[in-house]
């Protein structure tokens, strides 16, 4: 019973807070709202027994939602609305409602086609963590150290980007030489 | 209805640990006064109540009654959520920490813990970093350079010092293999010499400093720093608003002194002829009072020298021991 109410409190909770994001036109709102939505969901991996799921949204988006922040912080004045500027409203209307229904049939397909099942059952007496390790380092280990490749080359892609004239130092030298050094 | 007594049980511990931690934390700034009072050799608040010790209701007299101001050009409803988030996101986080041994109480096992989940030192830190929303939201709201100031410390400092806790804590997670803090408490329970203060020393420090800087505590407090950015975050808040920003501060740093105490000093194992819970709470006070001390003996560093040694010395530092660590468990 007290699954149900929480799953229901959850869903509630999670709609509205996207709702906001999309219909708010306010940066800070859309920003807060969505940092809300992404909390509340992992509620929801609270509810299923999957613990470390339901951490790792936690801590994965609320860094994420941070960065974003900082972009917001840098590009509006995030205390001021933000001026939209939509052409043809019965477009984005259009689009939108139909790329939603489009989501919900894939997702939907196979229950109603009860092709769905559990490849990888749960196994007794392991834990969250030791059962996700398992599937991540067998079946799905391909992917996963594809996707790590990917990230080393976007931190030295960063890091070779950002890396100019990183060895001046800003404190003890002069302010203007510094800017004439990295000119 | 077995369901309903276990909800029903959690609605009560949850509400003892809210309000022995808000008084706890409240009692906090008490204690906070008089030692920064003693290390300059002065005496603190005197005058309310014997030795000063009334100050506190004073204090809180003053917060509740205090004029609410709202800034005209702020933006109202986030100005209002951010001292709550800062608060609540604090005593949410203690929900998976154990604090003492478990005990019987007229024939019932109790277990003094909220809610035993599986990844307790995972959630205990997401949680406790979402309390970064707090001053940022605040000082995003406020519509003030000074706070704005602050919220783009409290960004940066977040992302600085979540790498280090991250990583540091990794290496005893290693050794233990398991993220309960109930199982990490257990490992150390053959006495002072199986704590893990003595097998991973560098992961120690490093997740100290890094609780220093998630609690805004100095050297550490860039967000706040009176004389470079007047109050940071806080500077348009007032009365009770105002207030809860640090009753989640305190509140905060006593889930770390407790993370600490169970993580790297083993816990509430008993020692000697000390009880469990006697030993427990003399860690979390030690680690309180060290707190205090560091903020009179220390000065502040800068939020460039706060990344730079986050980036460039404790995050490589804290991957060596992952390494070193890997090396000795293979």
């Amino acid at each position: 019973m007290y699954e149900i109410i929480a799953f229901y409190i959850f869903s509630a909770l999670s709609i509205g807070m996207f709702a906001i994001v999309v219909l708010s036109k306010n940066a800070l709102y859309a920003m807060s709202a969505l940092a809300g939505g992404m909390i509340f969901i992992s509620g929801f991996f609270f509810i299923l027994g999957a613990e470390f799921l339901g951490v790792v949204q936690i801590t994965v988006y609320s860094g994420a939602i941070m960065a974003l922040y900082a972009f917001g912080m840098m590009f509006f004045d995030t205390t001021r609305d933000v001026k939209e500027n939509i052409k043809n409203k019965k477009i984005a209307y259009t689009l939108s409602i139909l790329s939603a229904i489009l989501v919900m049939v894939i997702l939907c397909a196979p229950f109603f086609s009860s092709a769905i099942q559990a490849n990888y059952p749960t196994i007794q007496n392991a834990g969250n963590i030791q059962m996700i390790g398992l599937v991540l380092f067998t079946k799905y280990l391909v992917p996963f150290e594809l996707a790590s490749i990917m990230l080393l080359v976007a931190m030295i892609a960063g890091i070779v980007l950002a890396s100019k004239k990183m060895d001046i130092k800003v404190e003890t030298s002069n302010e203007s030489q510094v800017v004439k050094e990295v000119k | 209805m077995n369901e309903t007594a276990v909800v029903i049980e959690t609605i009560i511990k949850a509400v003892i640990v809210l309000s022995v931690t808000a008084g706890m934390g409240a009692f906090a700034t008490w204690i906070e006064r008089k030692v920064l009072a003693f290390m300059q050799r002065r005496l603190g608040p005197m005058h309310v109540g014997p030795y000063g010790v009334l100050q506190l209701a004073a204090d809180g007299i003053k917060l509740f009654t205090k004029e609410d101001i709202i800034p005209q050009n702020a933006v109202k409803p986030i100005f209002i959520l951010a001292p709550i988030i800062a608060a609540t996101t604090a005593f949410t986080a203690m929900a998976a920490v154990p604090y003492f041994p478990e005990f019987t109480l007229f024939g019932y096992k109790i277990t003094p813990i909220v809610s035993d989940i599986n990844v307790a030192v995972l959630y205990v830190m997401g949680v406790a970093s979402v309390g970064v929303y707090g001053p940022l939201l605040a000082g995003m709201s406020s519509s003030n350079k000074w706070s704005l100031l602050g919220a783009a410390r409290a960004v940066v400092q977040m992302l600085s010092f979540e790498v280090v806790s991250g990583l540091s804590i990794l290496a005893p997670i290693m050794m233990i293999g398991s993220l309960s803090l109930i199982d990490i408490n257990d490992y150390q329970s053959s006495g002072v010499t199986s704590w893990l203060i003595w097998k991973q020393p560098l992961a120690f420090l490093l997740f100290a400093m890094a609780g220093f800087m998630e609690t805004n505590r100095s050297p550490f407090d860039t967000i706040e720093f009176e004389a470079e950015v007047v109050s940071g975050y806080a500077t348009e808040y007032s009365g009770m608003r105002w207030g809860l920003f640090f009753v989640g501060e305190y509140a905060n740093m006593i889930t770390v002194s407790v993370l600490v105490s169970i993580i790297f000093m083993g816990g509430y194992n008993p020692i000697w002829f000390i009880p469990g819970a006697l030993a427990m709470l003399l860690k979390v006070s030690f680690w309180i009072f060290l707190f205090l001390w560091v903020r009179a003996a220390w000065p502040h560093i800068r939020p460039d020298q706060l990344m730079w040694v986050c980036w460039k010395v404790l995050m490589p530092l804290a991957v060596i021991n992952i390494v070193i660590t890997g090396f000795a468990l293979v």
